[in-house]
């Protein structure tokens, strides 16, 4: 029972065994490509970021004074200023029923972000998916996803029903970012450790009979298993990215933690996460742990401290305030959800490299789920993007759709950060059309 | 009953270390044959599903395998509810890359501490003379006994010599035996055998042509059902000895699992998922208007209502619709500052059991779940109560309906009318809903029967008053009238989709997916059985876990490329 086995007849037993990658020839397959692009005077890589924001905005108070270049914000917009020369507004887009019942703050969302209308429990994958899975492999984390408000909620969702979720507390996000398993870039010294080693030796050890899996089941089952596997092919990435040494990245600087508020639903908590959550995600960035993000701002249950409605039943109930012409305080909402969303951009672009800002190589996509969240409207939207992902859009645009499906802002982004794609959507939210006059 | 606290219990052990021992007492309980129903055929079988395990599943698991010490310290994936069940989600979702990091640290955090210095000499069959030393057979006994309980079924050959295989390779690397072991069993635990209930389904032989689950994907249904969590070693020695496929054999296993106190995990389960006590997770009021609300009263909350349950449905094996009219229930002295009822804690000095059982009087109009606070608060916003939204989740919930959605293109402006005038009260507001003929077709299911429960405010706690005015809480579900909360709850009761509900949800939790049509049949005789015992939950689910419906599908799915036989 007790034979003392020595490590030649390990090595012996494994051969004799099962096809299996072995500890130190294995050792090879890390010091592959990563980092490289990093490597000082290449290109930094780009990245993709999406902010989804609920309940529209106001009619009349944010589409811009001309179309094109060199156009003026609106009043709702005007928060975004100092980002202009970087932000496409994008008028004028719609989400298409084609005859089903629109589920009010639910259509809308399904649509921006998978393109599709679920057909019964069957969900497309969101649009973010598809661009880590072109931008996403080479990093730590494949996407990030943050929700503001509290709760878990996410609209990232895989092929095959893995739904990516989100985070609700930047001190978990801290740990998972900046905690025991991040290993500086920039470290003088570089030992593998021995039992980071061990687990990915047994895992790559495991891989054939894991895969088994997929020859017993159904397709339906088979693509949910293929989530799976690029789930666990993700923990595999993080250990051969902790096995390899790495390649300095001067601009990374590893973040203090902060405090957080409790993740919730009043608008301090919100604004002070928020401000958390943006400093991390630049220095995320920055270090390349990843270069994906979601954030969605969940804001159903948003209130003021004592309010007695939340953001989402004053859309309903607040009368529209007769000398402003708008409702007041769902205005309040909305700028205040907008600031929220300038302060996070400050943040990425307040993180320099080099000559640029981590802003300026991302490319953000904002979208809601209703043009006019009061009276539930599906066309006319406002989108926006910021940023031009290192050069590979075109911005400081005012785009005009003219009744076009909002998919053409989502095919062209994943064009423009390199998904191999010339169509998407589906029925009238199909195309195959990229607004060209921001793909650079 | 059940206590939470009960989970640290040393004395539940683990099946690891004490399962051989147990297995000696496989069939104390032998009931009457001849009193088995005759068993439900049907005409077309549904598909065999994959699962996912929810995070329950996965924490019961853990906990029975390696025992209740085991800290996961972890979080898991959130599980997504179709249908009114996560259950049914369960067979819907996969693992996202987030998900499979925390799945992963969890693994080896459950597989470290098995081989720590306290538990690694109970665990392991041997010791190994030097620390790096790989003791083979000592490893390939330990990982085939740990893997047939986390697969739920005896590992293949070329599985465990993997897990062997692995184990080898883990000591040799970290330079230590115990590491090698807790990597390999850390494997086990993130597989897609562990983390997903694959059925196997092999042809039945009673019927030609036809499919049913092989016994230990058997066994995993019927266990999953009755405790909601992996087969025990008597089951899977039933089913690997064949017994399980066998109408006595399976009548001998369900009777045994239902005498176990284990029944009670099993029906928390269904209830916590039914009235999706998950949203406590995000349950959260504003400390300004609700002061009292904590996070200990949501916590006592969610007991509160499953110890109602279990009292009527488990201790008393009464009438299940009583769920809804009892005056009995449970009260600690935070809740009961909730409730304004006076719960002293008359425990012996130093008992930490705060919980009393306690009784509304006759007269009292409370009772019953729906005004309990984990009805009434979880189904209301963060800073007001709303009878709309606690409407619409008694019809969803206790009913099995579904509310549309509002249209999209509703003229608001009568409802900002009310709202300038001044009109406080959720009736005076909702009235608006009655004129509005877009809104009121589906407002007039939802606003009646959530306006008898605004004797209880967003947080639940009792108020007579709302803006200072009397509350008027009389209201009708479908032709019922009635004029307080125990009205509502007599309605309730009493009507026929409630027991229907009930039915339909535990049939679709057990199959891991809604009925199709095939077994719609089935579902039809459940009920009718279910009225002539009385409506009784206990007979109910022994009738379910005897079906011939739970483990008959239809025929596998196509595969596609290097296929290999089922079942190998």
């Amino acid at each position: 029972m007790n034979a003392k086995l020595t490590r030649r007849s390990v090595l012996r037993g494994v051969f004799n065994g099962a096809a299996v990658s072995l500890s130190l020839p294995f050792l090879d397959c890390f010091l592959d490509e990563h980092g490289t692009a990093l490597a000082s005077g290449a290109a930094l890589p780009p990245v993709f970021g999406s902010w989804f924001q609920n309940l529209g905005l106001n009619p009349g108070r944010w589409k811009p004074d001309r179309v094109g270049a060199g156009f003026k914000n609106n009043v709702e917009l005007q928060i975004l200023d100092p980002f202009r020369d970087r932000l496409n507004v994008i008028s004028g887009a719609k989400y298409f029923l084609d005859g089903r019942p629109l589920e009010t703050h639910v259509s809308g969302v399904q649509i921006a972000t998978m393109g599709s209308l679920p057909l019964g429990t069957t969900f497309d994958p969101s649009l973010d998916t598809f661009i880590a899975d072109a931008i996403g492999s080479k990093t730590r984390f494949r996407s990030v996803e943050i929700s503001l408000t509290g709760g878990r909620q996410s609209l990232s969702r895989s092929k095959g029903g893995a739904i990516n979720t989100s985070e609700p507390s930047p001190a978990a996000l801290y740990a998972r970012l900046f905690g025991a398993d991040f290993r500086d870039p920039n470290a003088t010294q570089f030992t593998p450790d021995p039992l980071v080693m061990a687990r990915r030796s047994v895992l790559s050890s495991l891989t054939d009979e894991r895969l088994k899996i997929m020859s017993r089941v159904g397709a339906s089952d088979r693509a949910r298993l293929d989530a799976y596997f690029t789930s666990v092919r993700q923990i595999e990435q993080q250990l051969d990215i902790a096995l390899t040494a790495p390649s300095p990245i001067e601009t990374c600087s590893v973040p203090a933690a902060g405090v957080q508020e409790e993740p919730g639903r009043t608008v301090a908590a919100v604004e002070k996460n928020n401000k958390l959550f943006g400093a991390l995600m630049a220095h995320a960035i920055a270090c390349d742990q990843t270069r994906v993000f979601n954030i969605n701002f969940g804001t159903q249950g948003l209130r003021t401290p004592g309010g007695l409605r939340d953001w989402h039943s004053l859309t309903h109930e607040e009368p529209i305030d007769p000398k402003l012409g708008y409702q007041r305080e769902v205005t309040w909402f909305i700028n205040f959800a907008t600031g929220t969303f300038a302060q996070f951009l400050a943040q990425l672009d307040g993180y320099r490299e080099g000559s640029g800002t981590v802003l300026d190589r991302s490319l953000i996509l904002w979208q809601t789920d209703h043009g006019y969240a009061r009276t539930h409207t599906m066309d006319d939207l406002p989108i926006l993007t910021v940023g031009r992902a290192g050069g590979r859009l075109k911005t400081g645009l005012h785009v005009v759709m003219n009744g076009d499906p909002s998919t053409r802002v989502g095919l062209t982004v994943q064009q423009a950060m390199g998904v191999s794609v010339n169509s998407w959507g589906k029925l009238s939210n199909q195309t195959s059309k990229p607004l060209t006059d921001i793909l650079a | 009953m059940h206590d939470p606290s009960l989970r640290k219990n040393p004395l539940r052990r683990s099946r690891l270390l004490w399962g051989s021992a147990l297995a000696v007492v496989a069939c104390g309980v032998i009931v009457t044959l001849l009193a088995l129903k005759p068993h439900h055929g049907k005409a077309t079988p549904g598909p065999a599903v994959t699962r996912r395990l929810t995070a329950e599943q996965f924490q019961n698991i853990i906990a029975d395998v390696f025992g209740e010490d085991i800290d996961l310290g972890g979080r898991l994936e959130p599980d997504l509810r179709v249908d009114g069940l996560l259950a049914v989600g369960a067979s819907q979702v996969s693992i996202s890359p987030a998900g499979m990091e925390q799945y992963d640290a969890m693994g080896r955090a459950v597989a470290e501490q098995i081989v720590d210095a306290r538990h690694r000499d109970q665990a392991l069959p041997c010791k190994p003379a030097a620390a790096a030393d790989f003791v083979e057979p000592c490893a390939r006994e330990f990982l085939s006994k740990v893997g047939r309980l986390l697969y739920r079924r005896p590992l293949t050959d070329s599985q465990l010599q993997a897990y062997v295989t692995a184990a080898r390779i883990g000591t040799e690397t970290a330079k230590s035996f115990y590491e090698g072991v807790a990597l390999s069993v850390a494997g086990m635990l993130s597989s897609p055998e562990f983390l997903f209930r694959e059925e196997i389904v092999e042809p039945d032989p009673d019927r030609p042509g036809q499919y049913r689950l092989d016994a230990y994907s058997k066994a995993s249904q019927l266990s999953f059902f009755l405790w909601n969590s992996a087969p025990d070693l008597k089951l899977l020695a039933a089913a690997g000895a064949g017994e399980l496929q066998t109408k006595r054999g399976l009548a001998r296993q369900v009777d045994r699992m239902m005498a176990s106190p284990r029944l009670e995990s099993g029906i928390r389960a269904f209830f916590v998922d039914d009235f999706r006590f998950d949203e406590f997770e995000t349950l959260a009021k504003d400390s300004t208007l609700f002061p009292k609300f904590s996070a200990q009263v949501a916590a006592e909350a969610r007991e509160q209502t499953l110890r109602t349950i279990v009292d009527v449905v488990l201790e008393r094996n009464a009438d299940y619709r009583e769920i809804f009219t009892t005056k009995k229930t449970f009260m600690t002295p935070e809740l009961g500052s909730i409730y304004r009822v006076p719960v002293f804690n008359d425990a012996p000095n130093g008992s930490p059991d705060a919980w009393q059982p306690y009784e509304f009087p006759a007269q009292d109009p409370r009772g019953g779940v729906l005004i309990q606070v984990a009805f009434t608060a979880l189904h209301s916003p963060a800073g007001r109560s709303s009878p709309t939204i606690r409407g619409k989740a008694l019809r969803e919930i206790m009913l099995c309906q579904k509310v549309p959605s509002p249209p999209g293109d509703v003229d608001f402006t009568k409802f900002e009318l009310a709202s300038a005038r001044g009109e406080t009260t959720a009736r005076q507001r909702l009235a608006v809903h009655a004129t509005a003929p877009a809104c009121a077709g589906c407002h007039k299911i939802m606003d009646p029967v959530g306006l008898s429960l605004e004797h209880f405010d967003g947080a639940g706690e009792f108020r007579t008053t709302d803006h200072g005015l009397p509350i008027d809480a009389s209201g009708s579900l479908d032709a019922m009238k009635y004029t307080d909360s125990s009205g509502l709850a007599k309605a309730v009761a009493e009507n026929p989709a409630t027991p229907a509900c009930l039915v339909d949800r535990l049939a679709a939790q057990a199959l891991g997916r809604v009925n199709s049509s095939g077994e719609r049949a089935w579902v039809k005789d459940l009920k009718q059985s279910f009225a002539a015992s009385g409506y009784r939950m206990k007979p109910l689910i022994r009738d379910i876990a005897l079906s011939d419906a739970l483990y008959t599908v239809s025929a596998p799915a196509p595969r596609s490329g290097n296929t290999q036989e089922i079942g190998q």
